[in-house]
């Protein structure tokens, strides 16, 4: 099966700091990687190459078969990948489906196409059945963001992603600041998209999350690649001795 | 308490915050229309038309200024500049039409010429004032400030500081003649366009309805209400106010929407300066000054948001209204015209503790 994102050698400096060192990564179809590491690893830098708001100085991206070259973020998700951050990039005083369609917004035409408008209907509508395939249910559908929970406006930013029909989907700590139940339905959300055969990269500090819904395990320090394991194969205790340098198959290799 | 009531009380602040602008605008006209003839003894009356005429003409450059500023307000920007700003337009098209007309050109086709080029002078530095915003992150109240003393010093050079006069007779019909005019008392009667040829004490009778100025403003008014509202370019104005980067992201050309807003503020603030070149007859570099902060004011009481992302039209108008009602029936009251300030400036912080007040009532009550 071909690789759905293929990242190789990917290398991204800052000045004298090596973010991102030689990492090649990929990721298959309805597959959920997790992505891992302690703080300054480099995960992030690596998904902000991925999604186009950094470009890497050295290797390549490849998008469903394709180089992919990336100058800002609206050109990968125009590709097909979304990704959700952890400020999950939502306009408080906007409401959810504005929220949904923001940069895209649903128009339509009047006088041979001179004025548009807003077509509120039809975004309203889209937006219901977006959160319905996802099972999410709103009692409060037409209020602002600022004034829903984290996990609601979590599943905003998801159902965003779903309704721009992502190829990849690219989740930055998506169960921070979430209470437990909340922390369950993103969970389940993410396993409901790999049904969906959209592959998601999963960056989290949560450990029991990662095991709980990846098939693979990408563990990242110091900017460098030092593990790949299949979930099923390893456990928290050896991701963990990779994390903080114990271990490193990059050495070895 | 029950869940239902606490929902309704909820529903009721919300609605109260929302159209306490209007009660309070509907509130003060009754207050002055009584209290006027009261003080009067039934001489003078508030609520006549000449009166409300006057009360429009009033809003017009307050309220094109305040427009303009309630869309850089949303995206989270302010615009000092635009007070100099429109001095500068009324200076460089009285200037432009002078020019023109003593060439002997066609005297309408100078005005035009005249009312686009205050418009360009204007836009002018409010494309600058876009430009360094979005591109360089300078603070947009750093550089309109900037600008603002720019644009007055290069209206007193233009203008020499002087009121640029010798204005054509169409400009002073531009400013001052009406849509409709009335003739009220049993020989009276309605005109559409042309006012009728009258003299004497029926001249005195005369009220001109809706004057230009006023008909340009609200025209003007429809269409930002609409491009606010209803468009994807209002949208985005909001946007970018409530989250700038998720903008970004999103792949809203955020900087080149705000070097728009900024020219727009400076747009609505030039045809303020052209509309007071018009009403006097005369193009004044210190024709806006005053009402900057008129406008800021209307634009604070109509409930938008200096953080950025809320705010409307249609509240920019009610605050435009609120103050042209209080200052003009204060002076029909005699009230010392000083007083005019402290009651505005009173306005403008209850506006902004009613705001606060709602979110801290409905938080609380969120929370439990």
């Amino acid at each position: 099966m071909e690789p759905m994102l293929s990242v190789r050698n990917l290398v991204k400096r800052f000045g004298g700091l090596t973010a991102v060192n030689h990492v090649s990564l990929d990721v298959y179809p309805g597959e959920a990687v997790g992505l891992v590491g302690d703080n300054a690893a480099g995960k992030s830098t690596l998904i902000k190459c991925i999604s186009g708001v950094y470009q890497a100085d050295e290797g390549g991206i490849f998008f469903r078969g394709e180089r992919a070259h990336f100058a800002r973020p609206i050109d990968a998700r125009r590709a097909g990948i979304e990704t959700i951050y952890q400020d999950l990039a939502l306009a408080g005083n906007l409401g959810i489906s504005a929220n949904i369609f923001m940069g895209r917004e649903a128009k339509k035409k009047y006088l041979g196409g001179m004025v548009h408008t807003l077509d509120e209907t039809f975004m309203n509508e889209a937006s219901r059945k977006v959160l319905d395939t996802l099972d999410i249910h709103f009692a409060n559908f037409g209020e602002k963001i600022e004034k829903l929970s984290g996990g609601q406006r979590q599943a905003v930013a998801i159902a965003r992603a779903v309704y721009w029909q992502a190829k990849l989907m690219i989740m930055d700590e998506p169960t921070n600041n979430l209470g437990v139940v909340e922390q369950h339905k993103v969970l389940d959300l993410i396993g409901r998209l790999r049904e969906e055969q959209v592959p998601v990269i999963l960056i989290s500090h949560t450990l029991p999350d990662v095991f709980a819904v990846t098939k693979r395990i990408v563990v990242m320090h110091r900017g460098r690649k030092v593990a790949e394991k299949q979930t099923s194969e390893t456990n928290s205790r050896e991701i963990v001795r990779y994390m903080v340098g114990e271990l490193d198959d990059s050495r070895e290799s | 308490m029950g869940d239902g009531t606490a929902a309704r009380q909820k529903q009721l602040i919300l609605v109260f915050s929302r159209v306490w602008a209007w009660v309070f605008l509907a509130g003060l006209i009754a207050f002055f229309a009584t209290s006027v003839n009261i003080q009067s003894r039934g001489g003078v009356n508030f609520l006549t038309i000449r009166n409300s005429q006057n009360i429009l003409m009033a809003i017009v450059p307050v309220l094109l200024m305040g427009l303009g500023q309630t869309f850089v307000v949303i995206a989270a920007g302010i615009d000092l500049s635009v007070g100099w700003v429109m001095g500068l337009s009324s200076v460089v098209s009285a200037m432009v039409i002078v020019a023109l007309t003593d060439r002997g050109i066609y005297e309408p086709l100078a005005i035009v010429i005249g009312s686009l080029a205050g418009v360009v002078a204007a836009i002018i530095p409010g494309l600058i004032n876009g430009i360094i915003i979005a591109t360089l992150r300078i603070p947009s109240f750093i550089v309109t400030l900037g600008m603002s003393f720019i644009a007055r010093g290069v209206a007193f050079l233009l203008s020499g500081g002087n009121v640029v006069g010798g204005q054509p007779q169409g400009v002073r019909d531009l400013g001052n003649e009406a849509l409709l005019y009335l003739i009220s008392g049993p020989h009276g009667g309605l005109y559409f366009l042309r006012p009728p040829a009258v003299t004497g004490e029926a001249l005195r009778q005369l009220d001109r309805i809706l004057q230009w100025p006023v008909v340009i403003t609200f025209v003007l008014l429809l269409i930002m209400l609409f491009v606010l509202h209803k468009t994807q370019f209002g949208r985005h104005v909001y946007a970018i106010g409530g989250n700038r980067e998720a903008a970004l992201r999103a792949g809203i050309p955020v900087d080149r929407h705000i070097i728009v807003l900024y020219a727009l503020s400076a747009a609505t603030a030039g045809i303020a300066g052209v509309l007071s070149t018009a009403r006097f007859s005369g193009g004044s570099s210190i024709a806006g000054d005053p009402l900057l902060l008129s406008s800021i004011a209307a634009v604070i009481i109509g409930g938008v948001s200096m953080f950025g992302g809320e705010g409307s039209v249609s509240g920019t108008l009610i605050g435009a209204l609120i103050i042209a009602v209080m200052t003009t029936g204060l002076v029909m009251l005699n009230v010392q015209p000083f007083w005019q300030y402290i009651v505005v400036g009173v306005v403008v912080i209850l506006a902004v503790l009613i705001d606060q007040a709602r979110d801290l009532i409905i938080g609380r009550m969120e929370a439990g």
